[in-house]
């Protein structure tokens, strides 16, 4: 099965909703760039039933390139977080791994 | 910003649709995002991130209270990958203050 993707989301609505095919991947469209505008503005964005955008400051810290083993330092950075809430969480740990 | 600010949001960006129409729009974004999961799926939004299930093998915890030892089956649990675009413009508003 191929990954859900945001023509997939819009061709649902589509059919489900009744939204016309346009209306239905602007609202797809604005949904995903109305979080990603939230989160640049620095604020979290929780959904309840799904989970937690957060943001998280971190500071400079050590690191090193894999390939040659020279110490570089990882700088300081902000960087978004996700938290499942419980009913995702619920959801999707009994799924039972057919892939080996 | 939670849920109903979204659709708000939402409802205020556009002309044709009512506030119930975005209402269940969103909702069913949501819950097509929760089905992917829960039955093995990836979510790829190009720019914004992806979405997928990371394996926890099995383990004994402890119960906090007495102490005693439980065993804890395998389970998943969902993860996010910021995408590229998402995560040079969270880090870029670091020094935009």
């Amino acid at each position: 099965m191929g990954a859900l993707t945001k023509a997939a989301m819009a061709e649902k609505l589509f059919e489900d909703l009744g939204l016309n095919k346009r209306e239905a991947k602007e609202i797809v469209e604005m949904f995903f760039d109305d979080i990603r505008q939230c989160l640049v503005n620095n604020e979290q964005v929780k959904l309840s039933g799904f989970g937690n955008f957060d943001l998280r400051d971190k500071k400079e810290r050590p690191g090193r390139n894999p390939k040659t083993g020279e110490d570089i330092p990882i700088s300081a950075r902000r960087v978004v977080t996700f938290h499942p809430g419980q009913k995702l969480r619920t959801k999707v740990e009994g799924y039972a791994r057919t892939k080996s | 910003m939670t849920k109903s600010e979204l659709i708000e949001g939402i409802v205020d960006k556009q002309t044709q649709l009512s506030v119930r129409d975005v209402e269940l729009a969103v909702k069913a974004i949501i819950d097509m995002m929760s089905q992917a999961l829960a039955s093995g799926g990836r979510i790829e939004i190009r720019g914004f991130g992806s979405f997928s299930l990371h394996y926890r093998s099995p383990r004994t915890g402890r119960n906090p209270k007495t102490g005693e030892a439980v065993q804890l089956s395998g389970k998943n649990v969902p993860h996010f990958k910021p995408g590229k675009n998402l995560r040079e413009q969270v880090n870029a508003s670091r020094k935009a203050g």
